[in-house]
């Protein structure tokens, strides 16, 4: 699945996407992001605070229990600033 | 009635697309358009930049825009809301809403700026007027507070 990072999740990481293949243990968003949190420490600072993380499969928002079963995108970004 | 969305870097005339939906029309009653802008902060502000997730700020603001239609009897509804790098003064975002009565074209515009503000994917990075770059703007809970007010 592609994953995309947004605003200051994005510069944390240090790139805006990339391509993931989770283990098949990791099985909703919320698991999503603990795994991607013990890669490294770059992503281990951009998840720091998890629970501020917001997400989106297929360019639609959903809540960390979201099971992630054939998405093909997930999004991370931290809570919007738009208007 | 299909909604105008349209998600853009350059400007926007609010009189201009509130003109576009008058026309022609012996329907509409009121006409409430609200305009976003970039502030400069007392001075402190050189330009905001606007961060989005193409394909999503199109989708979820489409999904806001339904949500608004079905609560309210519209005859128009335009949203614009712009990205890339916007200055002090600039015109960031825009909402209009045509109706038979003010009540539901006022409701409409308010409720469908509330949604903006929580759920589409904008994100503002300030530059500061001394060449800092500086933070990304954070959410603000009386955000939250306007957007969760229409739920109950």
């Amino acid at each position: 699945m592609k994953a995309l990072y947004f605003a200051w999740v994005r510069e944390r990481i240090g790139r805006a996407e990339e391509e993931l293949s989770p283990p098949p243990e990791v099985a909703t968003v919320g698991e999503l992001i603990a795994w991607l949190k013990s890669r490294d420490e770059a992503y281990a600072l951009a998840f720091e605070n998890a629970a501020v993380i917001r997400t989106a499969v297929d360019k639609a928002h959903v809540r960390h229990e979201t099971p992630i079963a054939g998405a093909r995108e997930i999004a991370f970004f931290p809570p919007m600033t738009g208007g | 009635m299909t909604p105008t969305i349209r998600i853009q870097s350059a400007p926007f005339d609010p009189a201009h697309e509130a003109a576009l939906i008058e026309e022609g029309r012996r329907d509409i009653g009121a006409i409430v358009s609200f305009t976003g802008l970039c502030r400069d902060e007392d001075g402190a502000l050189s330009a905001l930049e606007l961060e989005h997730y193409p394909g999503m700020a199109e989708a979820e603001i489409a999904r806001v825009a339904e949500e608004a239609l079905a609560r309210w009897p519209l005859c128009g509804l335009t949203v614009i809301h712009r990205h890339g790098r916007i200055l002090p003064g600039e015109k960031i975002v825009l909402v209009v809403t045509a109706a038979r009565h003010r009540g539901e074209a006022f409701a409409a515009a308010e409720f469908l700026m509330d949604y903006l503000k929580t759920r589409a994917p904008f994100w503002k990075k300030e530059h500061r007027a001394d060449g800092d770059v500086g933070d990304w703007v954070e959410a603000k809970a009386k955000d939250d507070a306007a957007a969760e007010r229409w739920s109950k």
